[in-house]
């Protein structure tokens, strides 16, 4: 098909190095050897990350709307199923972005372990986590993406099991058993399309051209069937209920990586898949997933007022974020699952980064009760601000990337596809536009409580920052220093209770998620117009599939 | 055909039917082998004992020699003995190969075992080869007669194999139980092989005048619907399905381990064979009889199975009620062995499942067997924290769990989208319904089997003894056979996918005419 490069090897190997990564650090290092296991993650991902920005070089942007990369190769023949993996506009910002994410969680995680330690077992479950979640999004053949989408599942539940907190095994086993039920019923749906096609291939390309064919009610039968499956992913309300328990019991690299991409597995493959290859399901199942789009965006955002913990608040927030983005996909229409598209992402790096700060501020305070915390612009002045900068991303300030996802998606409703009802989207619009107040409100709200006024007692007179003010008043760049030599060997014994502004390795790991929000905030073109050309196709394809 | 011949054979002098000695050497090798570790076995000194297990999986090894030559030399040519009764050909093989393979991987896994506790040893390999002998005549019969024989001698030896820790009321119970309930399963069986019999005058399976051509849909006698269901429930109690299953939990938890992982793959296997055999050869055109009835028995089976799972706290019966479980997902496909599409994708999804299963679940007793060697104990917290001092038995052990729950790319998950597939190929309403129900059961059987995962891997060590476990060389052995399966077919599954072809087994008979 589309051979535009040469390269097409570029795909698998972006995809398995961290793979042979994980096997090199579960076969190559002793458990007791905390360091070398951490070397080779990260001089993985290091890697993989390299062959990404190739990947973002070679990529011909003129094209985008055609697979690169593409390699068709024999699998399973018995079941037409092929190795059939390829690359677009699409698949393009969500695979570089789980390279980068996974990459840059590792450095993080170097000085910022998990209180079970056992780096060896940790780094291994991310390497692996890492394969399955690009596999995801280049796979272009049912069978491999369903593959690639559960072997997901048991690294997370690991994370979560093994690294999280108090209640980790309640929350890993319902994560697990949501994900698993929605994509049970997902596998039956992609087998039914599979024999409602002529049972001949299960490659994405085939199946957009049958799938149309497909009588309307068993359309909207199999739509079904994937719905339940990307739902329970996406989370959309009311499947939600695992996310919140998830996110607040996931270690920070947990969250990071949840929030960042696996969230957007389920999304993505409702663009990717549900809608293109059941046109007149997803016309017939348009409103209902408006309808609890909307749903998610309100209760999300109520959820967000309710609650006492700061991570709990984020994983509600997520909630919300995702109604926006299924918002835009139900209108089905170019500019709506753009936005989505563009959302995604930016969800990604907001929500990823607010985790990184919930998982710091965790980590120094040891607690996430938001009514313990006060103050800590007095205390970490870098890291409140960090903490201010993502809140106002997250509410969708124009001029960061949060905006780009949100507004257009609320926009989009205004002019749904022709055959939806236009007046149920126009008055989902409107309660999608409170929703963003509502936003603004538990954002503004938890950032006024937590790093505004003076710290509460029990942490007054632990940070840094109050040291020094004591001390010295003279030594400015002190600080800087400080935690600069302290990031290196933080001894415990003597700063136990100290509250450490941002440190190196935090640097390293949150300065491109700050530079990332802040480009695509300024210059959102930068990625629509790679997009944009993938999903008027994609529309196309839509479109044509649906009777006027 | 059948009555000419005899009448002709009347006629003539009887003459012994021409032998192809070729066909039946893996079941010659096991007869010899049989007797030389018995007779081995009478004259070696009791320390030497150990020598037997060697010896028996040699055998195995031995017989496994001319079930690879007969494959290659097949070429799509089944190899017919007896007048069509007894036949070799790739579906045979595949299941022969199979039960050795099984055979010789819970020899590894019993020789400590049986060592440790002081058990007559040469017995027990004795009773084994014997029972592996019936399996594999199973694999080829294509007679009334012969598979009753073929099961008759895989379980008798089970009896007593249940009941192996003479000193263990649990265990003689295991035995009696199951020597009990197979009893009576045998003879429900017989009783309707007798009417099948009475009906047709014939005990062969194919065949002009056999029984595939002449129990045929909208002309069945009441007598012949009696026969083929109660030949069915016969063979519902020797794979455990529900409503057929209560014999199993107790058996399994009494038998010694490595008996029970015997039970729950071969003897079950087994069962399936024959299952297989009788549905798609003798019955191919009763379709409306076994259909409602496999249907149901597959949606209970799994479903009861699992809920009944989710409750136990000793790993032997939860595997036990797994297994049960698992059995549902087999059978599921055979309801629509009469189907036009969905039939040859059922004999390959069946077949495929039993390979892969037979792989996870060995894998899974093998665990077991190490672990409590150490903890002298079969609760599933006696594994908390077992990542923390045996990571390679956690890591082997949820290799295992995750490929009997389905999570690709282990093997499990190909065998049960095989499943799913075959099912579904039917494309009825009763189809789709029958997958939901095992779609909503895969979910079911996560919870338990990932609960395992989490004591393994999240809980504290129970009595803090954090001793490094030291599997013996044949358990490894084992695990590294077992593991190395359960992912190779997971990621290629092409290695397994060309077994059972319908083609295969049709061969001989105008099928689903």
């Amino acid at each position: 098909m589309n051979n535009l490069t040469d390269n097409n090897w570029i795909l698998s190997v972006g995809t398995f190095l961290p793979l042979l990564g994980a096997l090199a650090i579960m076969f190559g290092t002793s458990r007791d050897d905390e360091r070398t296991p951490k070397v080779i993650g990260i001089f993985t991902a290091g890697a993989t990350l390299a062959i990404g920005i190739a990947t973002l070089v070679l990529f011909d942007y003129d094209q985008s709307q055609n697979l690169q990369f593409f390699v068709d190769a024999e699998w399973i023949e018995v079941i037409s199923s092929g190795y059939t993996i390829g690359l677009d506009g699409i698949s393009l910002p969500l695979y570089f972005l789980s390279m980068a994410v996974t990459f840059l969680v590792m450095i993080y995680s170097w000085d910022n372990m998990p209180e079970a330690g056992n780096p060896k077992a940790f780094y291994s479950l991310m390497l692996i986590l890492q394969t399955g979640m690009a596999g995801t999004f280049i796979a272009q053949d049912l069978i491999l993406f369903f593959v690639f989408f559960e072997v997901v599942l048991l690294p997370m539940y690991f994370m979560i099991g093994v690294w999280g907190g108090e209640q980790r095994k309640y929350a890993s086993l319902k994560f697990f058993l949501y994900t698993m039920f929605g994509s049970a019923f997902m596998l039956v749906a992609f087998l039914a399309i599979f024999f409602q096609t002529g049972g001949e291939s299960f490659s994405f390309a085939w199946l957009y051209e049958m799938g149309a064919g497909i009588d309307r009610d068993v359309q909207i039968w199999i739509f079904a069937g994937m719905f339940l499956g990307f739902a329970v992913k996406v989370p959309m309300f009311p499947f939600h209920t695992w996310l919140p328990d998830a996110h607040t019991q996931a270690p920070t690299q947990g969250s990071v990586i949840l929030a960042a991409i696996l969230l957007k597995l389920g999304t993505y493959g409702f663009v990717r898949i549900a809608l293109p290859m059941l046109p007149q399901g997803a016309e017939a199942w348009a409103p209902v997933i408006g309808i609890l789009a909307v749903i998610g965006i309100i209760y999300g955002a109520l959820g967000c007022l309710a609650q006492t913990d700061m991570k709990r608040l984020i994983a509600f927030s997520s909630v919300a974020h995702m109604g926006f983005v299924m918002l835009g996909i139900s209108t089905l229409t170019t500019f709506g699952i753009n936005a989505a598209l563009f959302g995604m992402v930016a969800h990604g790096l907001i929500t990823g980064m607010l985790f990184f700060v919930a998982g710091s501020i965790k980590h120094r305070y040891h607690t996430l009760e938001i009514s313990r915390l006060s103050g800590m612009l007095i205390q970490m002045p870098k890291m409140g601000w960090i903490l201010g900068f993502a809140a106002m991303a997250s509410l969708g300030l124009p001029g960061l990337a949060g905006f780009w996802g949100e507004f257009p998606a609320i926009l989009s409703a205004y002019n749904p596809h022709p055959a939806l009802n236009e007046t149920l989207f126009r008055t989902l619009m409107v309660i999608a536009a409170v929703g963003t107040v509502l936003a603004a409100a538990y954002l503004l709200w938890l950032y006024q409580r937590t790093a505004f006024g003076e710290p509460t007692e029990e942490f007054a007179g632990h940070s840094d920052a109050e040291h020094e003010a004591a001390a010295h008043a003279g030594h400015d760049s002190h600080g800087v220093a400080h935690s600069l030599s302290s990031a290196a060997n933080v001894d415990a014994d003597e700063h136990h209770d100290d509250i450490h502004d941002v440190q190196p390795t935090e640097w390293i790991a949150w300065t491109p998620f700050l530079i990332a929000i802040v480009v695509f905030g300024v210059y959102p073109q930068l990625m629509f117009k790679v997009l944009d050309p993938a999903v008027t196709q994609l529309v196309n394809t839509i479109s044509a599939g649906i009777p006027q | 055909m059948i009555g000419m011949i005899s009448s002709l054979l009347a006629q003539a002098d009887w003459s012994s039917p021409p032998i192809d000695w070729h066909a039946i050497a893996p079941e010659l090798i096991l007869v010899i082998g049989i007797n030389v570790v018995l007779l081995i076995d009478l004259n070696l000194a009791e320390s030497k004992k150990w020598m037997i297990a060697t010896l028996t999986g040699i055998v195995m090894l031995l017989a496994f020699i001319p079930v690879v030559t007969l494959g290659l030399e097949l070429d799509g040519v089944p190899r017919e003995l007896f007048d069509g009764r007894y036949v070799i050909d790739e579906y045979a093989l595949v299941l022969k190969a199979l039960f050795l393979l099984v055979g010789y991987v819970v020899v590894l896994m019993s020789q400590n075992a049986l060592e440790d506790g002081g058990y007559y040893q040469g017995e027990f390999y004795v009773l084994m080869l014997c029972s592996i002998l019936g399996m594999v005549m199973m694999a080829s019969s294509r007679d009334l007669i012969s598979i009753f024989v073929a099961l008759e001698l895989l379980s008798i030896p089970g009896y007593m194999m249940a009941a192996w820790k003479k000193r263990s009321s649990v265990s003689n119970e295991a035995g009696v139980k199951y020597y009990l309930m197979g009893v009576f399963a045998s003879g429900i069986m017989l009783f309707g092989m007798s009417y099948l019999y009475g009906a047709t005058g014939t005990t062969a399976l194919t065949g002009e005048e056999g029984l595939g051509a002449l129990l045929t849909d909208g002309s069945l006698s009441g007598l012949e619907v009696i026969g083929i269901v109660f030949v069915l429930a016969g063979f519902a109690f020797k794979i455990s399905a529900v409503p057929f299953h209560s014999w199993a939990p107790d058996t399994y938890e009494g038998a010694p381990t490595p008996v029970t992982a015997f039970f729950s793959v071969a003897s079950k296997a087994a069962g399936f064979t024959a299952l297989m055999t009788l549905v798609f050869l003798a019955f191919p055109n009763a379709s409306d009889v076994y259909g409602p009835m496999l249907w149901v028995l597959a949606a209970l089976t799994m479903t009861v199975g699992n809920v009944l799972a989710l409750r136990q706290t000793n790993i032997v019966r939860m595997l036990a009620y797994s297994s049960i479980s698992q059995g549902g997902f087999i059978l599921m496909p055979l309801a629509y062995a009469g189907d036009v599409d969905a039939g040859g994708s059922a004999l390959n999804a069946v077949v495929v499942y039993l390979l892969v299963y037979a792989f996870m679940n060995l894998g899974a007793f093998a665990v077991v067997i190490a672990v409590s060697r150490k903890t002298q104990s079969g609760e599933i917290s006696s594994f908390g924290g077992l990542f923390n001092y045996a990571p390679g038995l956690a890591v082997a052990m949820t290799v295992f769990m995750a490929s009997l729950a389905g999570i690709p790319p282990l093997g499990g998950w190909f065998a049960k989208f095989n499943a799913f597939k075959a099912v579904l190929d039917a494309d009825t309403t009763s189809a789709y319904v029958l997958a939901c129900i095992a779609a909503v059961n895969t979910v079911i059987s996560a919870a338990y089997y990932f609960r395992v995962l989490r004591t393994v891997w999240v809980d504290d060590v129970p009595d803090g003894n954090t001793a490094p476990i030291n599997p013996p060389s044949p358990i490894i052995a084992a695990l590294g056979i077992t593991v190395i399966g359960t992912i190779a077919v997971g990621v290629y599954p092409r290695l397994v996918a060309g077994f059972g072809n319908l083609s295969d087994l049709a061969g001989t008979v105008p099928l689903l005419g």
